[in-house]
């Protein structure tokens, strides 16, 4: 029986949630492929090797391939990409998995370009084993795809939230195979120089904030924010906006949120004139509560969202504040 | 002087609801519009950006119908300096196949005596999101390649690029030539002026055919997403309804009494 090989990325408490959502998707594809085993592999540094094989027995991994060199101290997807193939193969692996975020899709194109072999992208869903058919997430997740994997190796990432991380019910005791890589100067020619902290830093609040106040084009223009200033003020939250509004160079980048922005997951997100694209939905859809301010009623963002206020957010937010001074006292 | 090849893809304007054709093999863009992805835009920004700073000049390539011409044309419009269309049946185009079509146009280009330094894409298709065009282009022509890169800029033979990491800004220094796949952020997209309007529709775009047997995409079909029922609470309408918010937002635990 062919394995699985799944693609983890540690992260300072083990294993990524994305990563550990791929490995719980795996294990359901090996459970439907016949019972096939699923392997990790795992390249460069990891904060927690303990928490990190824990969060793996956790998924009920059979074996570990733990990529050894000094050169793999900085990222570089290609020495990725090799350290993934090695493993493969020794693992006779059929299928090789990693998650969908910007370092999996970026090492899986390597890995599948390498093979020669079609890579599947941000897949939801396994249609059938024999042949493989999944289906992935395509015009930015409006529209999804069947797509046909015929090649002696499938190459797939897996979206963020197809499904939850759910571990087994007795945690394996994976066995840990260390190795080094086949790793030539051309695979370590594209690897991360330096970090830079700044811009992480800036979205922190963003991301890390109970409440967020969002606002799109609705806010009218570069000056439209006070009231929605205030607002976040009052609520001690932060300000999240859209594409429309940092493309127009109304507020800077790092407050986007969405696909290429921001993902937040606070207790309450509160959307003003917003309109809820799916590339905005993305960013947002892990908030508890959403609340919509808007003059559509049948705008996305109304009709996804648990309340919603209909009307001009000129008129609304500068209520909802004077409202909330009064109560504040 | 770099000379900058930006790759673009004509794709249907796609932010709400979309259609699909009958036989569900493409998005039916009758009643959307086309247009690049935002990832292109900011490509096309970054390709004019290096080409100006360096004395060298930023050709648009796209691989598509003849429709397309007018998205090269939008991209001539705010300076790219030449543009070509490889004129092919894409549909049944996959990444292998669209990745070896710019290649094919790299080397010819090469060997007629242009070679580009850098070639720059969108980070993936609007449409496909596929993540792949860039690195498999990369492998063909045997260069490096940067993915998810939000700035750019040439430094003599190399190109320094940076993008979003998980511990923060990623700064990358690779030799020239290279690859680079972009995602929007790091630059605001230029807007054309009338000038550069009037020049676009006279420039000359070179067109090629490219008639390969397609890899293909592994395409089965299209389908949409299932539609969630909405369970949506209007609390109210206009300002009268501040103090039912104010309520629902102590509710929620993030007001105090
Ligand atoms: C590859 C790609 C990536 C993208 N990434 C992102 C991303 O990360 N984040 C993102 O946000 N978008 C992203 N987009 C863009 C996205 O498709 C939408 O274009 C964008 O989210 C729309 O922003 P908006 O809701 O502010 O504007 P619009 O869609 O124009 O909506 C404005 C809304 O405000 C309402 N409104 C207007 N005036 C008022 C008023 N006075 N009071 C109350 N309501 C009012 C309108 O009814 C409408 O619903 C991406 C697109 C692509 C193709």
């Amino acid at each position: 029986m062919n394995a699985i090989i799944v693609l983890v990325e540690p992260e300072a408490q083990g294993a990524s949630e994305v990563s550990r959502e791929t490995l719980t998707f795996a294990r359901d594809l090996a459970a439907r492929a016949g019972g096939a085993p699923v392997h990790a592999v795992v390249a460069g540094p990891a904060p927690d090797e303990a928490a990190l094989l824990a969060h793996l027995g956790e998924q009920g991994v059979a074996t570990v391939h733990r990529a050894v060199d000094d050169r793999l101290s900085a990222y570089a997807a290609a020495a990725w990409a090799a350290a993934v193939v090695d493993a493969a193969h020794s693992a006779s692996a059929g299928i090789v998995l990693a998650a969908g975020t910007p370092r999996g899709n970026e090492i899986l194109a390597h890995v599948a370009t390498r093979l020669d072999v079609a890579m599947a992208a941000n897949v939801v869903e396994v249609d059938g084993v024999d042949p493989l058919v999944v289906t992935r997430q395509v015009v930015g997740g409006s529209a999804l795809e069947e797509m046909r994997l015929d090649d002696a190796v499938a190459v797939l990432s897996v979206a963020g939230h197809a499904c939850d991380p759910v571990p087994v019910e007795s945690p394996s005791h994976p066995e840990v195979t260390t190795y080094s890589p086949t790793l030539t100067d051309t695979d370590l020619v594209a690897r991360v120089a330096r970090t830079e902290e700044a811009a992480a830093d800036e979205s922190a609040a963003l991301t890390s904030a109970r409440v967020v106040v969002g606002a799109g084009r609705g806010a009218g223009s570069a000056d439209g924010f006070k009231d929605l200033l205030e607002l976040t003020d009052l609520l001690g939250g932060a300000l999240g906006v859209s594409r429309v509004v940092t493309s127009l160079g109304w507020r800077p980048h790092h407050e986007q949120v969405g696909q290429t922005g921001s993902r937040i997951a606070p207790d309450v997100y509160i959307a003003c004139g917003i309109s809820g694209a799916i590339q905005h939905w993305a960013g947002c859809q892990s908030a508890k509560t959403i609340l919509a301010i808007n003059t559509d009623p049948d705008a996305p963002m109304v009709t996804k969202a648990h309340y919603a206020v209909i009307g001009d957010l000129h008129e609304i937010v500068p209520a909802v504040n004077e409202e909330l001074r009064a109560r504040l006292g | 002087m770099a000379n900058v090849l930006v790759c673009i893809k004509r794709v249907p304007g796609a932010s709400g609801q979309i259609l699909l054709t009958e036989d569900e093999q493409a998005v039916d863009a009758r009643h959307v519009g086309w247009t690049v992805s935002p990832h292109e835009e900011c490509a096309v920004e970054l390709a004019i950006q290096v080409a100006a700073a360096t004395g060298g000049a930023a050709t648009v390539l796209t691989v598509g119908s003849s429709d397309a011409l007018e998205q090269l044309r939008d991209a001539l419009a705010v300076g790219c300096a030449g543009a070509v269309l490889v004129e092919a049946d894409t549909q049944h185009f996959g990444p292998v196949d669209v990745a070896e079509s710019i290649a094919d146009v790299v080397r010819a280009h090469e060997v007629a005596g242009t070679t580009y330094d850098l070639v720059v894409l969108g980070n993936d298709a609007a449409d496909t999101g596929d993540f792949q065009v860039g690195v498999r282009l990369a492998y063909a022509l045997e260069r490096p390649v940067l993915t998810g890169i939000s700035t750019c800029e040439i430094d003599g033979d190399t190109v320094v690029a940076r993008g979003d990491g998980p511990d923060g800004l990623e700064v990358f220094e690779v030799p020239l030539p290279a690859v680079v796949a972009v995602m929007e952020g790091g630059v605001s997209p230029r807007y054309p002026s009338i000038p550069g309007r009037m020049k676009a529709k006279r420039a000359p775009v070179e067109t090629l055919t490219d008639s390969r047997k397609p890899v293909g995409s592994g395409r089965v079909r299209l389908k949409l997403p299932p539609e969630q029922p909405s369970q949506v609470e209007i609390l109210g309408a206009g300002a009268d309804a501040a103090p039912a918010v104010v309520d629902l937002l102590v509710k929620l635990g993030v007001v105090a009494k």
